[in-house]
C-alpha cells in the first residue's frame, strides 16, 4: 500500500521548498538593504509574481530568502531543545526514583509556563537577535523531548538485552551509549521534525513584534512585520504572501506526521477514517 | 464538593513554589543580562555623567548589595504591591495594569465563549457527517487554521473587513475622534480581534470534539438511545455529546499558556489596550518593572486557568467526586 494523496502531496510540497530554497539564492542574488523606489509597492505581475514591497524588493525572492534564514534558526533552536531535553529526560530515566520524580515536576512546571511570554522576556533582556531567539525557544521547549526519551528509556531498562548488558557488567555510561542511544535516536529524530515548524513559529512571531532577528534581514516575521502599515492601504501582498510561506510547510508537516501516526496506529486509521 | 476544595487547595499550594521559582528565574536572568538599569535611567545623559554620580545612584538603589539580598529586597517590594514604574507609560506598573486588565478580561472572556460555542457547534456537526464533503472541509480548515500564525490570520482578517469591505474598524478600543468610550464603539472595535482569538485557539478543539462524539457515537448507549426510536438530533446533543465533554474541560486548562501567546499577538495586531500587548511595548523599550509584572501575571493566569479546569473536571465527573482524587 502506497502512501495517501495527502501524505503524498505534503511530501512533495516540503520536496519543492527544499529546492527552491537551495537553488534561488544561487540563481538570484538578493541584496538585503537594497532599496528601489521607483519599484516600491508595485501589485503583482510578471516580473514580480507576488509584487514589492514598500522599499521596491521582490517578495517571492525575499519571502524564499526568509524561508531560508527561519528554517536555519528554527532547526537549530529544536536541536538545541531536543539536546537539553534528551539530556534531562536520559538522566531522568536511567536515574530514577528521587532524581526522576524532582526532573519531572520541573518539566510539569515549565510546560505551564507561556512560552512567548517568556520567549519576550528573554530577548527583552539580552537585545533581540538570531541567539537570543534560539537560547529563548530552546529554553521553553525542551519539555517534549524530555517526556519522550523518559518513557521511552523507561520501556527499554526493562528490555532483555539491556538487562543483559548490565548484569554482564555494562557500565552506566556504556549502557546509556551503546544500547539506550540507538533505540532513542529515532524518536528524537521525529521529535526534532516536528518541533522545527513550531520553532519557526516562534522566530516569526518574535521578529513579527520587532524581538527578533534584526530588522533588515530578510525573515517571515521581518517582512510581515514591515508589510503591515502598507496593508491598510491595500496592499496585501508584502504582508500576506510572507505567511503563506510559513502556513505551507506547517500543515505539510502537519499532514505528514498525522499519516505517520496513523501508520504507526491502524485501530485509529480504520475507525476514524481521517 | 470535599474533593473539590481539597484539590483546589492543593494546585493553589503548588502555585506558590512555581511563581517564586519563576521570580528567581528572572532575577537571575536579568542579571545575566547585559543590560543596566543606572545607564538606562541616565539614557544620553550616561556618556556627559560622572563615574562617581553613576555609582552614587547605584548605591542608593541598593545595586551594590549581594543578589539573595536584591532579590529579596525586590521580591518584598513585590508582595508589598509596590511594583515599581513603567518607563513605557510614565505610570506605576500597578495603575497601568489596573487601566488595562479589565480589556484584556473582556477580550479573552468573549473569545473564550465564542470559541467553546462555535467549537462544539461545529465539530459535533462534522462527526455527525463524518466522512461527508462538508466534514472534510472542516477537518481540512482545522489543520490548516493551527498552522497559520494568529498574527498573519489578524492581517489577513484586517486587509478582508477593514480595508476591502470597510465593514469594521482596523484596530484600537474606540474611534480616534470619539472623546469617551461608548459601549457600541467598543463593541464594533472588538469583534475583529476577539474573531481572531476565538478562531485561533479553536482548532484542537474542533477536532478534539469531532473526534471524541464520533467515539461516542459508537457507544452502546448511543446505539441504545437510536434502537428506542429517539430523534437523531436529541441522541447527538444529549446521548453522544455530553459524555464526549468531560475530558476536554482538563484540556481547555492545559491549553491556556497558548490564550496568553493568542492574547499577546491579537493585542499587538489589533492595537487593543490590553495588558498582554502591553508587555511587547515593555520589552521593546527593556521595561523591566513593568515585563517582570506582566509575566508573573501571565503565569498567575495559566495556574489560575489549570486549577478551574481541575475543579470543575472534579464537579463535573460523578466518577471523580465520589472515589476522590485518582
Amino acid at each position: 500500500m502506497g502512501m495517501p494523496v495527502q501524505a503524498r502531496a505534503a511530501a512533495g510540497v516540503l520536496a519543492a521548498l527544499a529546492l527552491v530554497t537551495v537553488l534561488v539564492p544561487a540563481f538570484a542574488q538578493l541584496d538585503q538593504s537594497l532599496v528601489n523606489l521607483r519599484e516600491a509597492g508595485l501589485p503583482p505581475s510578471l516580473a514580480h509574481p507576488f509584487g514589492t514591497d514598500e522599499v521596491g524588493r521582490d517578495v517571492l525572492i525575499r519571502s524564499i530568502y526568509g524561508l531560508r534564514v527561519s528554517f536555519l534558526v528554527g532547526l537549530v533552536a529544536a536541536l538545541v531543545s531536543m539536546v537539553i531535553g534528551g539530556l534531562v529526560g536520559l538522566a531522568a530515566g536511567t536515574l530514577g526514583g528521587l532524581a526522576d520524580r524532582l526532573l519531572m515536576r520541573v518539566v510539569d512546571g515549565f510546560n505551564a509556563l507561556p512560552h512567548l511570554l517568556f520567549g519576550i522576556f528573554i530577548v527583552a533582556m539580552f537585545a533581540p537577535g538570531a541567539v537570543a531567539v534560539v537560547v529563548s525557544v530552546g529554553v521553553t521547549h525542551w519539555t517534549t523531548a524530555a517526556r519522550i526519551v523518559r518513557a521511552e528509556v523507561l520501556s527499554l531498562r526493562a528490555r532483555p538485552f539491556v538487562e543483559a548488558a548490565i548484569s554482564g557488567g555494562s557500565g552506566r555510561l556504556r549502557v546509556a551509549r551503546r544500547h539506550l542511544l540507538p533505540h532513542l535516536l529515532p524518536h528524537l529524530l521525529l521529535a526534532t521534525v516536528l518541533m522545527v515548524p513550531h520553532a519557526i513559529w516562534h522566530e516569526t512571531a518574535l521578529s513579527f513584534l520587532g524581538l527578533g532577528l534584526p530588522p533588515h534581514l530578510a525573515s517571515l516575521g521581518n517582512m510581515i512585520n514591515d508589510g503591515q502599515r502598507s496593508l491598510l492601504t491595500g496592499a496585501w501582498w508584502s504582508s500576506l504572501v510572507p505567511g503563506l510561506f510559513i502556513l505551507v510547510p506547517t500543515l505539510a508537516v502537519a499532514v505528514l506526521a498525522q499519516h505517520w501516526r496513523d501508520r504507526l496506529n491502524p485501530r485509529r486509521r480504520s475507525e476514524l477514517n481521517l | 464538593m470535599r474533593a473539590a476544595a481539597v484539590m483546589a487547595a492543593w494546585r493553589a499550594a503548588f502555585a506558590v513554589p512555581v511563581l517564586v521559582l519563576v521570580s528567581v528565574g528572572m532575577f537571575a536572568l536579568a542579571q545575566a543580562s547585559p543590560f543596566d538599569p543606572v545607564r538606562q535611567y541616565l539614557g544620553e545623559r550616561a556618556a556627559v555623567t560622572s563615574p562617581e554620580v553613576a555609582e552614587e545612584i547605584r548605591r542608593s538603589w541598593g545595586l551594590d548589595r549581594p543578589l539573595p539580598e536584591q532579590y529579596t529586597a525586590w521580591l518584598g517590594n513585590l508582595l508589598r504591591g509596590e511594583l515599581g514604574d513603567s518607563r513605557t507609560f510614565h505610570l506605576p506598573v500597578a495603575q497601568v495594569i489596573a487601566e488595562r486588565i479589565g480589556w484584556t478580561l473582556l477580550a479573552v472572556g468573549a473569545a473564550l465563549v465564542l470559541m467553546l460555542a462555535a467549537s462544539l457547534a461545529v465539530g459535533t456537526y462534522a462527526a455527525w457527517r463524518q466522512g461527508s464533503w462538508i466534514d472534510r472541509l472542516i477537518v481540512g480548515g482545522a489543520y490548516a487554521n493551527e498552522a497559520a500564525p494568529v498574527f498573519w490570520l489578524g492581517l489577513l482578517v484586517i486587509w478582508v473587513f477593514a480595508v476591502r469591505l470597510d465593514w469594521l474598524p482596523a484596530g484600537g478600543l474606540t474611534d480616534a475622534a470619539a472623546a469617551t468610550v461608548e459601549p457600541g464603539d467598543v463593541l464594533r472595535h472588538m469583534v475583529l480581534p476577539v474573531t481572531v482569538l476565538a478562531i485561533s485557539q479553536s482548532s484542537w478543539l474542533v477536532l478534539y470534539v469531532r473526534e471524541s462524539v464520533i467515539g461516542t457515537l459508537r457507544e452502546d448507549f448511543v446505539i441504545g438511545a437510536r434502537a428506542r426510536g429517539l430523534r437523531e438530533r436529541t441522541v447527538v446533543v444529549w446521548h453522544a455529546l455530553r459524555s464526549a465533554l468531560l475530558p476536554f474541560l482538563t484540556l481547555l486548562g492545559t491549553r491556556t499558556p497558548e490564550l496568553v501567546t493568542g492574547a499577546i499577538l491579537v493585542e499587538t495586531v489589533f492595537s487593543w489596550p490590553g495588558v498582554a500587548g502591553a508587555s511587547v511595548r515593555a520589552a521593546l523599550a527593556v521595561d523591566f518593572p513593568l515585563l517582570a509584572a506582566l509575566t508573573l501575571l501571565g503565569t498567575a493566569a495559566v495556574l489560575l486557568g489549570n486549577l478551574l479546569a481541575d475543579v470543575a473536571y472534579t464537579l463535573a465527573d460523578p466518577r471523580v467526586r465520589t472515589l476522590g482524587v485518582a
